[in-house]
């Protein structure tokens, strides 16, 4: 089992995020006796009788001046069991930008509803970028249960209808947790609540301690290699006069010496030689590992190709249809002039049709929007100046993701991801 | 560790267990791989980085991974030291060394030249961190830097909790958090206008304990002053401090020879020591694991002014 769960959170305003976050950060002992003391003072400056635990993450003066979270905050808290990389997401319909660059990389994320409140429409927006996303699993945390007068009945009714939604949205329902918690007061957090008798699944520690994920969980399936080339290591020294070594971090798959690997998008095959690292070579890389790969024969290769098994090499394609989350501030027109970045290659792009924009309250799809604005998510049609080996982002989530750049600004104006993903999420087509 | 400057052995203490592969691929062994992806992104984006080296021990994990994403090749950027001017002797001799033993280029930006000359004030209290700025900016403007590799840890602090990997500054340096961009998978975006820099942090999701248990595990050679060892200090805000060119004990304070460590590198007038008799990485991880302080918190007098602190000082362009 893998000893590293990467996740994010997700909710909406006044739900009680970062007192969650907060709060495990408190009960894992992750937080420290100068940042408690911190917290104490700033809670009696502001008038509170018991310590604002959000006060641990609302790291901007701007959130704490306004009671909310502004941007992504990374937070980091360990059991023995394991270590956790948490991306607290802000819950502001304008900063949805934010959840989908927390989610990017989340094994798990922990979508958290107000009790009293019940799914709403963020939750339901939220649900359906999570599933585009691919991220593997859910926890619905229940938050304020203890604000309401039938909680068992609440609690049922909030998580049938949440279970509804997501089997919709692709997830098994193995793969998706309800759980009725207090943040505020900690019931469900460390340990289970004796007041929720009528819950008998695991404390929300005990599930990211224990929930199965895939050691790289990166939504990578059995695919054979996919090595992205960084950077070409050519020492030119008295020693290593003639090293041309390929380095980069295995995206997909692993590599072995002898393995026959086809260089994309050229086209040329070779075998691999050897596995370079600085504390020796290696018999055999999985994904994730930073490597340098050393090849049978001279090949060209160069910056932004992509290394791959013969068995299964994605097709280098330079015209798709892809879904893309609209991160900028201007509106995507047809016509509109981008740079594409898929690995560690950047090229230029062309919009062609907006194919649909997606309707993430109905599931549904417009067809032919205009334009697509901030947070909007929609398919695109896309040709570019220079093929990309692409996978579906479906099968990884690496070699089938892009991003959209200004090129005048420099700005990120989209997350792409390769494939007909939006697809697998609607229910129909709107009329 | 021992790398050596040509990069002529690969090197480390576990080959044989490497050469199988068959190392876990944990926590650390992740951290090291997402931290030479950054390193090697940068490489192949930027035309000149640089890496900002304090002599701290940090900025030595970082370089440790710097040279390990380019080896056997030489590291193809230089070192930019702020110098405070407040330094303890050996931390100074740790860099200089340093430099030598991999044949680094080494640039230095000295506070002490802006104040001989008036482009900088000293301050009433006499902390120069917050100089460090004027220095730097200068520094990346001159040379032309356009990436600039920190050994900040989101770990740290909480507004360096929401710094990205990538983070890109205005001609003034500037950050602004509310205009960050979107990092997404580990699809970095480096692009930026003449005048612009990115600062990178490839140590972003390291946590204190994790850089100590890597710089056990890696054998990383660290400024003595991070190992328990008998120093004359005075107390002072509840922090240790030593006497230097910034002042010693005053009259109500007394200087007495204690066993101490430091648990970070900086400005010497602020930068107080711990008591301790953790004299090797096994003792320190034990410290520091049960430790109830961060280390910020504990020994660094100017990040406990006020609670947004750091913050401020980013905004105004420091790290």
């Amino acid at each position: 089992m893998s000893d590293l769960l990467r996740l994010a959170t997700a909710g909406s305003v006044d739900d009680g995020k970062s007192t969650l976050v907060g709060r495990l950060l408190y009960d894992t002992k992750s937080v420290l006796a100068d940042q408690i003391d911190a917290v104490t003072r700033a809670s009696v400056d502001k008038g509170l009788s018991t310590p604002d635990l959000s006060l641990l993450v609302d790291g901007l003066r701007a959130e704490r001046e306004q009671g909310i979270t502004i941007d992504v905050a990374y937070r980091y808290f360990a059991t023995p069991k394991r270590s956790f990389v948490l991306a607290d997401t802000p819950g502001h319909v304008q900063y949805t930008r934010n959840t989908v660059s927390g989610a990017s990389t989340a094994q798990l994320v922990i979508l958290l509803v107000d009790a009293r409140k019940g799914v709403i429409e963020q939750t339901r927006r939220h649900a359906a970028v999570l599933a585009l996303l691919g991220v593997p699993k859910l926890v619905l945390a229940v938050n304020k249960i203890d604000l309401v007068d039938n909680p068992a009945e609440v609690f049922a009714a909030i998580s049938a209808e949440f279970n509804a939604l997501t089997s919709k949205l692709g997830w098994a329902d193995e793969d998706v947790l309800e759980i009725p918690v207090s943040a505020l007061h900690g019931d469900n957090i460390a340990s289970r609540s004796d007041n929720t008798p009528y819950y008998d699944g695991p404390s929300l520690i005990e599930h990211l301690e224990s929930v199965p994920v895939d050691a790289d969980s990166t939504g990578t399936h059995a695919l054979g290699l996919r090595f992205p080339v960084q950077y070409v290591i050519r020492p030119r020294t008295a020693e290593y006069p003639d090293y041309r070594g390929y380095a980069g971090q295995i995206a997909a798959g692993s590599v072995s010496p002898g393995d026959e690997i086809v260089v994309l998008p050229s086209g040329k095959r070779t075998t691999v030689e050897r596995i370079d690292t600085p504390d020796g070579e290696l018999a055999v890389a999985q994904v994730g590992r930073s490597v340098t790969l050393i090849l049978a024969d001279e090949v060209d290769i160069s910056r932004g190709d992509i290394i791959a098994s013969v068995a299964d090499a994605p097709e280098a394609i330079d015209t798709f249809d892809a879904t893309v989350c609209w991160l900028g501030d201007k509106s995507l027109r047809p016509g509109a002039r981008l740079l594409l970045k898929h690995g560690a290659k950047t090229t230029q792009a062309i919009v062609g049709a907006l194919v649909e924009r997606f309707d993430e309250q109905t599931l549904t799809a417009e067809p032919s929007p205009e334009t697509l604005e901030l947070n909007d998510i929609g398919r695109v049609s896309l040709r570019l100046a220079e093929p990309i080996p692409a996978d579906d982002y479906r099968t990884n989530r690496h070699t089938g993701s892009f991003l959209l750049i200004d090129p005048a600004g420099g700005n990120t104006l989209a997350a792409g991801l390769v494939g007909d993903v939006l697809t697998s999420v609607e229910v129909g087509t709107a009329v | 560790m021992t790398i050596t400057t040509t990069g002529s052995e690969p090197v480390s203490t576990n080959t044989t267990e490497r050469d199988l592969g068959l190392t876990e691929f944990d926590t650390l062994a992740a951290l090291e791989s997402e931290a030479i992806h950054i390193f090697r992104e940068v490489a192949g984006e930027f035309e000149r980085p640089v890496i900002l080296f304090s002599g701290g021990k940090d900025s030595t994990v970082l370089l440790h991974l710097a040279l390990k994403a380019f080896w056997p090749a030489p590291l193809p950027f230089a070192l930019l030291h702020v110098d405070t001017g407040h330094n303890l002797d050996e931390v100074l001799e740790f860099r200089d060394k340093v430099v030598e033993k991999y044949g680094l280029r080494l640039h230095v930006a000295s506070v002490e030249e802006y104040l001989a000359d008036g482009r900088l004030t000293e301050r009433p209290d006499g902390i120069r961190n917050p100089l460090q700025t004027v220095p730097l900016l200068d520094a990346i403007t001159e040379h032309r830097f356009d990436a600039v590799f920190g050994g900040g840890r989101r770990d740290e602090e909480r507004s360096r909790a929401k710094e990205r990997i990538f983070s890109l500054r205005n001609a003034f340096g500037q950050w602004d958090p509310k205009r960050q961009r979107p990092e997404l998978w580990n699809l970095y975006n480096g692009k930026h206008a003449p005048g612009e820099h990115v600062r990178v942090f490839p140590l972003s999701n390291w946590t204190e304990l994790d850089i100590w248990r890597y710089i056990a595990r890696e054998d990383i050679d660290l400024a003595s002053i991070y190992y328990a060892h008998e120093r004359p200090v005075y107390q002072r805000d509840g922090m240790w401090m030593t006497p230097g060119v910034w002042g010693g004990p005053t009259e109500n304070e007394v200087l007495e020879t204690r066993s101490v460590r430091y648990r970070t590198v900086g400005d010497g007038s602020t930068t107080g020591a711990i008591i301790s008799d953790a004299a090797d990485n096994e003792a320190i991880l034990a410290e520091v694991a049960a430790s109830r302080l961060t280390e910020r918190g504990a020994t660094r007098g100017d990040d406990r002014v006020s609670e947004a602190a750091m913050e401020d000082r980013k905004r105004e362009g420091y790290f």
